[in-house]
This record gives C-alpha cells, sequence and structure tokens, in this order.
C-alpha cells in the first residue's frame, strides 16, 4: 500500500473537497482514478471517465501511466483555462 | 537576474515590467509584450462552437500554488532554449477580477524584433493550455467554470508540442 497526498481543484475541489491523505493499492495515476471512482457518489461523477480530467504528479503534468511513489502528490483537475 | 514568474492578486504596471525586464542591458534592441484583459462577455463553448454569449460581472482565478510557478519557469527554460532571447517575464494573477483588469502579462527581450514576437506568442500558447489556472465567470445567470477550448491545443501544436488540455 502506498501513501499519497491528493489534492483537487475548481470544479473537483467545489465537488469532492480540497483532497487529503489517502492510502491505496493503486501502482499509477490512472489506477488511483480508476479507484476513487469505484467509491462512487460525488467521486464516480466528478472523476468519470467520461470527463476530461486532467492530472499532476508532485507538480508535474502526468499521463495515467506514471507511477506512484510513497508521500507522492497527485492533484486531479478539468482542463485548464488561464491567460 | 531578476524573478520571471509572478502569481499575485495585485494588479502590475506594463512600464515597471518592461523596466525591469530591460535592467540596462545594452545588448537589448527589442521588447514584446503581451497583456491579456477580463471581458465583458463570454462565450459558451461545446468543444469549438460559439453557443451564447453573455455578460461576465465579474471572473474568479483559481491556481495551483507551487505547480503553476513551477509550470511557467519550465515554460521560460523552453523559451530560452528555442529561441534567441535575453530575457522573459510572465506575471499572472489570481482572485477576484473584474472586467477590463489585466489578468496576465508575458514579457521579452531580445537582439531583434522576431525573436521576441515568437517567444511571446509561444508563452501565452504554452500557458494557456499547460499552467494550472482555472477561470470561474459569475454571471447573471449564475457562475460558471470556463471550458477549455480546443483552438488553444491547436496553438500549442504550431510550435510542434502535442501536449493537448484534457
Amino acid at each position: 500500500m502506498t501513501q499519497v497526498h491528493i489534492k483537487y481543484f475548481a470544479s473537483l475541489r467545489e465537488a469532492l473537497g480540497p483532497g487529503g491523505v489517502h492510502t491505496t493499492a493503486a501502482q499509477t495515476v490512472g489506477q488511483l482514478r480508476d479507484e476513487l471512482i469505484a467509491l462512487g457518489g460525488a467521486h464516480a461523477q466528478a472523476l468519470a471517465k467520461s470527463r476530461p480530467v486532467r492530472a499532476a504528479l508532485n507538480q508535474v503534468m502526468s499521463a495515467e501511466d506514471q507511477a506512484l511513489s510513497e508521500g507522492c502528490g497527485v492533484a486531479f483537475f478539468p482542463p485548464v483555462t488561464g491567460g | 537576474m531578476a524573478e520571471r514568474v509572478a502569481i499575485q492578486t495585485a494588479d502590475f504596471d506594463l512600464s515597471t515590467e518592461v523596466a525591469a525586464l530591460r535592467a540596462g542591458d545594452q545588448r537589448v534592441g527589442a521588447v514584446c509584450s503581451f497583456i491579456g484583459t477580463v471581458r465583458d462577455r463570454h462565450v459558451n463553448l461545446e468543444r469549438g462552437s460559439a453557443v451564447t454569449q453573455g455578460e461576465v460581472q465579474s471572473l474568479e482565478l483559481e491556481h495551483y500554488p507551487g505547480m503553476t510557478e513551477k509550470a511557467i519557469e519550465a515554460m521560460i527554460d523552453a523559451a530560452l532554449a528555442r529561441f534567441d532571447i535575453y530575457a522573459a517575464r510572465v506575471v499572472h494573477r489570481v482572485g477576484l477580477l473584474q472586467p477590463t483588469d489585466q489578468v496576465v502579462l508575458v514579457a521579452v527581450s531580445s537582439a531583434h524584433r522576431g525573436e521576441s514576437f515568437a517567444a511571446c506568442q509561444f508563452l501565452m500558447d504554452y500557458l494557456k493550455t499547460q499552467a494550472p489556472f482555472w477561470k470561474k465567470e459569475v454571471t447573471p445567470e449564475g457562475a460558471r467554470w470556463v471550458d477549455a477550448r480546443v483552438s488553444d491545443d491547436a496553438a500549442l501544436a504550431r510550435w510542434g508540442l502535442e501536449l493537448g488540455n484534457g
């Protein structure tokens, strides 16, 4: 099991809160998303595969196949709209 | 060396920023700057096609502290590696903004105009799809998160960067 620090931003933060420490069996960012979807309810809705959700691993934009490590930070958020 | 990136709630002053960027460097023959401002109307996008237009009363900008600065620093490194420029500065505001307010500044210095024009556009194209900021518009019908534009991905792809945004 791996301990990860999860953060949510924008519409995901409004639906799921700011995030927190989470213990997971997931090996990758994508598997972590699947695990959170399996919680059901707001998580299943906000992180649904049909929605454009982006992720960052340790504050770098990340693909879903990136590997998690103990104590890493994973953020989930909608497509960015700055500028 | 001056700070290259600032994320702030406060407004910024173009003249002050450009003076700091030039810093009396006698090699500089060109400075190109871009300022993004808050519009009073929004376009509701459904994957690229304009559906409705409406009034924007205010704009709320959220960001990912720490990652935002890191991401923009990396973009400036990429611009310095790709173009023959001397320096770049990016200022991006967060928090509650009103129509006509300044949101973002990108300024680049170089010996000749072509390189600073190109680097300025490259940095803005990069920032639009890869810097973690999110806009929420407050309209008479309520608040809504702004949709990402497919055209912004295309703008970045021009530079050979197929990074996408969701």
